[in-house]
């Protein structure tokens, strides 16, 4: 009885199964009732100033089109089908096809490919996306599926991606490296001939022989802490020159310094910079590389770690120079718990708020770049400040022109200077 | 009160408090959850390399695209390891030669354009009382880091203006990012009262 029973129960499953119809992609012809949907075209084209990794799609979208979306495949020269973009709307006129370096499916540069737009009413199935990226013999047409229809438009030309030797977005940038460069080069040359370059007062920087002297005295080491940029960051390379002056101070008083490091390219660089500033100063043997280590590149991990460095090494010096996000305030608090003296600078103007509030002398931005050659007063690098400034004198007219021009246009309405505030307006867009 | 019989609340809630304990002094639980925090970041930090760096931009490239191009880059990564041997530790600065070099480039021209970007963004579009505080800020803000004059008379003057419009706007990014600080603060103090001890709800 119970074999019938099983008998018919799985004859009765395969009938289910196999009864139910399969949804089937139909071909319902080339025209459509819709005659915009018809001529609706996709232009591909090369993204110019790139490194040849992008291709733009374009289209125009008639209103009537407004609820419509569009799904679009990228068939490569080798017939490798991959999904761009699903059910965009087509109000959006636009898609780039870019993707990062590491996905194996991005556009390569000067490989052709084409284009298959899908244009349907509704979000289009897994399923038919499935058919479509597999299977499907793309034909211009409409087409129904599971009582949906949906309309396959013609292939767009094969385009090829292509690398720019330039990019012409940057060319104002190109200009003003070059006009900066020369302005270097012409104070640089004032230098070489011996003219007398000055730099002004910065208050931090009398205070680090101050800070070494008194750490000394206190028979405590110094902390000098990059932060936690990397090597190829400015302000960690600022950092990592202030160092180089530190260390030679701390050997000169012979002393101990510790770097307790984010990253270990940074960390291998601070150990050069400490060791060629401790041959400087003639002291090689007291250079000990494991006084520069490596904690962790987990931010708050390494602000954990800096901390319990400090209360268990009891600096009487904190040099806060680099690269700072969240855990500034962190750290300065913990310096300043432990009654370190503190010389802090950074760049990022969101943290130098904590260095001011909590640290005894703050490097604010640019005097931190600054300071190497305030350190050093090396006529050569006293040009390069000259020649600092004085862009920032072009910079300050380029204001004060725009805010002329502004008034004399917006403010006046006399149309000549209006046109001229827009150009200069236009110049300076990069 | 209903305390939680998750195991991995009650990890988080005790390391919570290890690492507030700092607020009163360094103290053993501190330290703890320091040396823990510390190494699993490490290893964590480790295993993203591992998949970032090595599978992605190294294997990858190598076996599926037979890019013999980053090669390259991998022989001078491997160069950095040649400090841990004494006659060859030398070689160990071509590396780091090769990334400072390279990333000061870089860093130039793109720091060129954000300077492009400030300027256009302190371009005076409209004229009202905001903008020329915008265009005195900017300028006398540019004075106060002007290196090569002494900050005397009318220099000196406008430099004063300068540095109160950066502490001014110093102040205002430190009770905005207090506040921040705060909501953190809120948030962890929530989550000991509420999913560890569950006093609120």
């Amino acid at each position: 009885m119970k074999k019938i029973f099983f008998f018919i129960l799985s004859i009765s499953l395969f009938i289910l199964i196999f009864s139910q119809e399969k949804p089937i992609l139909t071909f319902l012809g080339e025209d459509t009732p819709d005659s915009i949907v018809k001529n609706f075209t996709i232009d591909a084209s090369d993204i110019p100033n790139d490194g040849g990794g992008g291709i733009e799609l374009k289209w125009d979208s008639p209103e009537i089109l407004k609820d419509w979306f569009i799904s679009i495949i990228r068939i490569d020269e080798d017939g490798k089908r991959v999904l761009l973009t699903t059910d965009i709307p087509i109000l959006s006129k636009q898609v780039r096809d870019v993707n990062s370096e590491e996905e194996p499916d991005r556009v390569i540069d000067s490989k052709g490919y084409n284009y298959w737009g899908i244009l349907s009413k509704k979000f289009i199935t897994e399923e038919l996306l499935q058919i479509l990226l597999d299977t499907f013999d793309f034909k211009e047409g409409l087409y129904s599926f599971n009582d949906d229809t949906f309309f396959v438009l013609s292939k767009t030309q094969m385009v090829y991606s292509k690398a720019s030797w330039f990019n012409f977005l940057r060319l104002a940038v190109l200009i003003s490296l070059i006009i900066i460069s020369l302005t270097f080069l012409y104070y640089l040359n004032l230098a070489k001939k011996g003219k007398d370059l000055y730099i002004r007062k910065i208050n931090g920087l009398d205070a680090v022989e101050e800070a070494v002297g008194r750490s000394t005295e206190m028979g405590k080491p110094i902390m000098y802490i990059l932060g936690i940029g990397y090597v190829t960051d400015i302000p960690t390379i600022a950092g990592l020159t202030i160092l180089g002056r530190v260390a030679k101070k701390v050997a000169e008083y012979e002393t101990k310094i510790l770097v307790p490091s984010y990253d270990p390219v940074v960390m291998t660089t601070a150990q050069e910079v400490v060791k060629e500033a401790f041959t400087e100063a003639g002291r090689p043997d007291l250079y000990n590389k494991n006084d520069i280590m490596y904690i962790t590149q987990d931010q708050f991990g390494y602000a954990a770690g800096v901390d319990g460095m400090m209360m268990r090494e009891k600096p009487g010096a904190i040099f806060l120079q680099g690269l700072f996000f969240a855990e500034s305030l962190i750290l300065a608090e913990t310096g300043h718990s432990i009654g370190a003296i503190q010389i802090s600078g950074t760049t990022e103007t969101a943290q130098l708020p904590f260095f001011v509030a909590a640290c005894d002398y703050t490097l604010i931005g640019e005097e931190m770049m600054a300071a190497s050659v305030y350190l050093q007063k090396e006529p050569m690098m006293l040009g390069s400040i000259a020649a600092e400034d004085f862009l920032k004198v072009i910079i300050m007219s380029i204001l004060v022109l725009g805010f002329l021009l502004s008034f004399l246009g917006s403010g006046l309405k006399i149309e000549f200077f209006k046109n001229l505030f827009d150009i200069l307006y236009q110049a300076l867009q990069v | 009160m209903a305390l939680s019989s998750n195991f991995w609340i009650w990890i988080a809630a005790i390391l919570t408090l290890a690492i507030y304990s700092f607020l009163y002094k360094d103290n053993p639980f501190y330290k703890f959850a320091e040396y823990l925090l510390v190494g699993i970041s490490i290893g964590y930090g480790i295993s993203v390399y591992w998949h970032n760096t090595i599978i992605t931009k190294v294997f990858n490239p190598l076996v599926y695209d037979k890019n013999f191009l980053v090669l390259i880059p991998l022989l001078l990564g491997l160069l950095m390891f040649s400090r841990f041997f004494k006659n060859v530790a030398y070689l160990s600065r071509i590396p780091i030669a090769f990334v400072v070099g390279a990333g000061t480039g870089l860093s130039v021209p793109s720091s060129f354009e954000f300077l492009f970007k400030q300027v256009y963004a302190t371009m005076p579009t409209k004229l009202d009382i905001g903008i020329i505080i915008i265009v005195i800020g900017v300028i006398s803000t540019l004075i106060y880091f002007f290196f090569s004059l002494e900050h005397k008379g009318f220099v000196g003057r406008v430099s004063r203006v300068g540095i109160t419009f950066i502490m001014v706007a110093f102040g205002a990014a430190f009770g905005y990012t207090i506040m921040a600080r705060v909501s953190l603060f809120i948030g962890r103090i929530q989550f000991l009262l509420s999913d560890w001890l569950g006093i609120i709800k």
